[in-house]
């Protein structure tokens, strides 16, 4: 059963804080690495983006994710990861994407977070449409 | 046989649906022929980028079975 990754609507700054609280009683831990995503007001032909509209393919997006992790478990020595990915519309300076990797120490941390962010990005079927102040949109691609 | 499309991102805004079910009389459908019939189906403009997902598996080709989930997807824009 993989594990739950999306959230509906923007992640709250506390679910980052709660996150790390968690993890004070493992005590093997010696870093943490945390990556989070933040709706970015772009500005595209003079019109700013209000908010960016998340759909994924949940079922698909959910076992790919899976498979990275696995991955990421398999290249560096982690102690844990978890991924949090935002769907429904979020708005600009709202978080939709948070990454936490913890491991003895921090190169490890630190090296798989970007793999896992790098990855998710790149293989995982999450669709994102920018919603402009005039309600016209256009589809996002990754850069 | 019976293959149940999905759609999605810029795809399903086109199609305007996001899922159909097809019931199809020949049992010798593959995916090239499922992708030609619905590109030309609802004039999709980018064709191109789209990658096919047959059962959550990323570039399948070849004959489909009856029952099988085909995903027509764009771009992926995550993060």
């Amino acid at each position: 059963m993989p594990k739950k990754i999306f959230i509906q609507g923007a992640i709250p700054p506390e679910k980052i804080s709660d996150s790390i609280a968690k993890h004070q009683s493992k005590t093997e831990i010696g870093g943490h690495s945390i990556f989070l995503g933040q709706i970015r007001a772009d500005e595209v032909d003079g019109k700013a983006v209000t908010a960016i509209e998340y759909t994924a393919y949940e079922e698909m997006a959910e076992k790919e994710i899976d498979k990275i992790r696995e991955e990421a478990f398999e290249k560096f020595d982690l102690t844990c990861a978890h991924i949090y990915h935002s769907l429904g519309k979020i708005q600009a300076g709202e978080l939709c994407f948070f990454v936490f990797t913890s491991s003895a120490h921090r190169k490890a941390a630190r090296e798989a977070n970007q793999f896992l962010v790098d990855e998710i990005k790149e293989r995982v079927p999450i669709f994102g449409k920018e919603i402009f102040e005039d309600e016209t949109h256009q589809w996002k691609v990754n850069r | 046989m019976k293959i149940t499309i999905k759609y999605f991102g810029v795809i399903a805004e086109e199609a305007g649906k996001t899922e159909e079910v097809l019931e199809l009389d020949s049992d010798d459908i593959d995916v090239e022929f499922l992708k030609d019939h619905c590109f030309s189906k609802y004039s999709l403009s980018d064709t191109k980028s789209i990658q096919v997902a047959v059962n959550q598996n990323m570039g399948a080709s070849g004959p489909l079975q009856d029952g099988d989930e085909v995903a027509f997807l764009p771009p992926f824009s995550g993060g």
